[in-house]
């Protein structure tokens, strides 16, 4: 039978034995379609490195030459080259450094406990039944309500200061992580819950060894959503009597007309973000290396 | 909550004993009073038509059955190792961290590493089961259940969803293992030829009770082929209603 397998990996003309002496030869003429090269593949190509900076590369470039050759009015978007300048003058006078260092504290502080206690809440949730009667239902109905929703509420109990800001913050990675994170763990194969009773594991074995990665891939889904509303939640928070942070820094700019400056905060929003989000992937992979995905 | 009268006495002879063992879904009586002796180091294979209670006498016996409503007195050794039909390990652990998944005591790692030897695996303790065959899964699956030296070996069609040939080397293997560590084992089976070929006594489940229970008298390794393997063999097809009884009259 394994000789008239197409040898399809090879591509190039299909032989239909495989060795040396073929002993019946197979039928040469009109015979079965012969299949050459490899399958058509229906999954992504081959991962290049730093691949996934090819995007973000392109479109700098594309401002680039947009504010170069004239094109666009630098008192609207200023150009690459006037944003490094000022960037760099920012530094210079530590105003830069002073302000991203405070706003990655907050969103740092609320990514925290929004992690922590959106973690803790759905492990409760998944692993008993009174957890999840107490506990699902008022994050579902909170999931409905976006925390910007409660901000006059929270300024109202807590006052404009930091504890506020995280808390707004915290609010919102708590609900992604929780969402994500008990959605995969209540869908743990029973046929596994089955194998841990009947190697009489613990119950700490069994979150050790089967809740804990069973659910991990929905964790990071939660952590990246998580990570991404906690820039959101900064934003939104530095707007508000904010006194210093890339938002109040951004904020004043506009007073001033300074376009370059509230595009230097954009940037460093944007890598922010970027660079997070890059960090999660890279810890997402080492953690599920035993996965094989579509993503590969 | 399953109710078992009588409790669970767990003491070391017999290796099974169940006593009016009733397991029902609903209003559909599924174990009607079984009564089932297993002896220390017996190999018994359990056949029967799809549906008539295979696996829920066999997740009975391995007190996995909370949700089933029932009643009976079970007894059943200390160490029972359980296998299932695919090989359940969990991917997201090193094959050897699969075999010695919830082991106890010191030394854990190079009894896990002489299972795996046991079973043909050397060297693939540190692969992922998806980079394991079919087969390869399910002797690593082979070495979880006995790296615990059970008493009593429980398997629920383990060989399934192999392919013919790496079935007769599973065959080989289990026997082998068998001759060796001796537990009590529990096979369900579809395969007549299978239950002939590897058990010293075969039941036949019907009606949610026994209702053939055969000593295989052969010496081992068996041979298809040997004149009194058919006979056993169609005995039980007949049993199982497969074949007509030879015309008597
Ligand atoms: N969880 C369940 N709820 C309701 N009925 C069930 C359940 N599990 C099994 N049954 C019923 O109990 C009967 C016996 O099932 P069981 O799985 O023990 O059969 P089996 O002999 O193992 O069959 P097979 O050889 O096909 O595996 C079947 O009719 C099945 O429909
Ligand atoms: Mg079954």
């Amino acid at each position: 039978m394994t000789d008239l397998l197409p040898t399809a990996r090879t591509g190039g003309p299909a032989v239909l034995t495989k060795g040396s002496a073929p002993p019946a030869a197979p039928p040469q003429e009109p015979g079965p379609p012969v299949a050459r090269g490899t399958r058509r593949r229906l999954g992504p190509g081959r991962p290049l490195p730093f691949g996934r900076l090819i995007g973000p590369v392109l479109l700098i470039a594309a401002w680039w030459a947009a504010s170069a050759s004239g094109y666009l009015d630098p008192r609207i978007l200023s150009g690459p080259g006037s944003v490094i300048s000022t960037a760099s003058d920012l530094v210079a006078t530590g105003r830069l450094q002073d302000n991203v260092l405070i706003s990655l504290q907050r969103a740092g502080l609320g990514l925290f406990f929004g992690v922590v206690s959106g973690v803790v809440l759905a492990v409760a949730a998944g692993l008993s039944r009174s957890g999840e009667y107490l506990i699902d239902g008022p994050l579902q109905i909170k999931r409905a309500i976006p925390s910007l929703a409660m901000l006059p509420l929270l300024i109202l109990w807590l006052g404009i200061g930091e504890e506020m800001k995280a808390t707004v913050i915290a609010l919102g990675v708590a609900v992604s992580m929780y969402i994500n994170t008990f959605a995969f763990l209540t869908s743990i194969d029973n046929r596994y819950v089955e194998l841990a009773e009947g190697l009489d594991l613990s119950r700490a074995q069994f979150i050790r060894k089967v809740v804990v990665p069973g659910s991990l891939p929905g964790f990071f889904v939660g952590l990246r959503l998580g990570v991404t509303s906690s820039w959101v939640g900064l934003i939104v928070v530095e707007q508000i009597n904010a006194t210093s942070g890339i938002g109040y820094m951004m904020f004043q700019a506009q007073q001033y007309a300074q376009s370059d400056v509230i595009i230097v905060g954009l940037v460093a929003y944007g890598i922010f973000g970027f660079a997070s989000d890059a960090a999660v992937r890279a810890i997402e992979r080492k953690a599920l290396s035993w996965r094989r995905t579509l993503a590969g | 909550m399953a109710t078992h009268p009588g409790g669970l006495i767990t003491e070391v002879r017999p290796a099974v004993r169940t006593k009016q063992l009733v397991r029902k879904f609903g209003d559909r009586i599924i174990l009607k009073e079984l009564d089932l002796t297993i002896a220390p180091g017996e190999f018994t294979a359990l056949l029967g038509r799809s549906g008539s209670g295979k696996s829920t006498l066999l997740r009975a016996v391995a007190r996995l059955d909370h949700t089933v409503e029932g009643s009976g007195e079970l007894t059943v050794p200390e160490r029972v190792s359980l296998s299932f039909q695919d090989s359940r390990l969990l991917p997201w652990l090193r094959v050897l961290d699969n075999v010695i998944l919830g082991l106890r005591g010191p030394g854990a790692r190079e009894r896990g590493l002489t299972a795996l030897e046991e079973v043909g695996l050397a060297g693939r303790d540190r692969s992922w089961p998806h980079e394991l065959s079919g087969g390869e899964q399910q002797r690593a699956a082979l070495a979880r259940a006995l790296v615990r030296e059970p008493e009593l070996l429980l398997a629920d069609e383990p060989f399934g969803a192999l392919d013919a040939l790496t079935r007769i080397k599973m065959h080989g293997l289990l026997r082998e293992l068998y001759e060796r560590h001796r537990p009590a084992v529990l096979l369900v089976t579809h395969d007549v030829d299978e239950a002939v070929e590897l058990a010293d006594r075969v039941l036949v489940l019907e009606e949610g009770l026994i209702s053939v229970d055969l000593a295989i008298d052969l010496p081992t390794p068996r041979s298809r082929r040997d004149a009194r393997f058919q006979e056993y063999r169609d005995t039980l097809l007949t049993a199982l209603g497969v074949t007509q009884p030879p015309p008597t009259a």
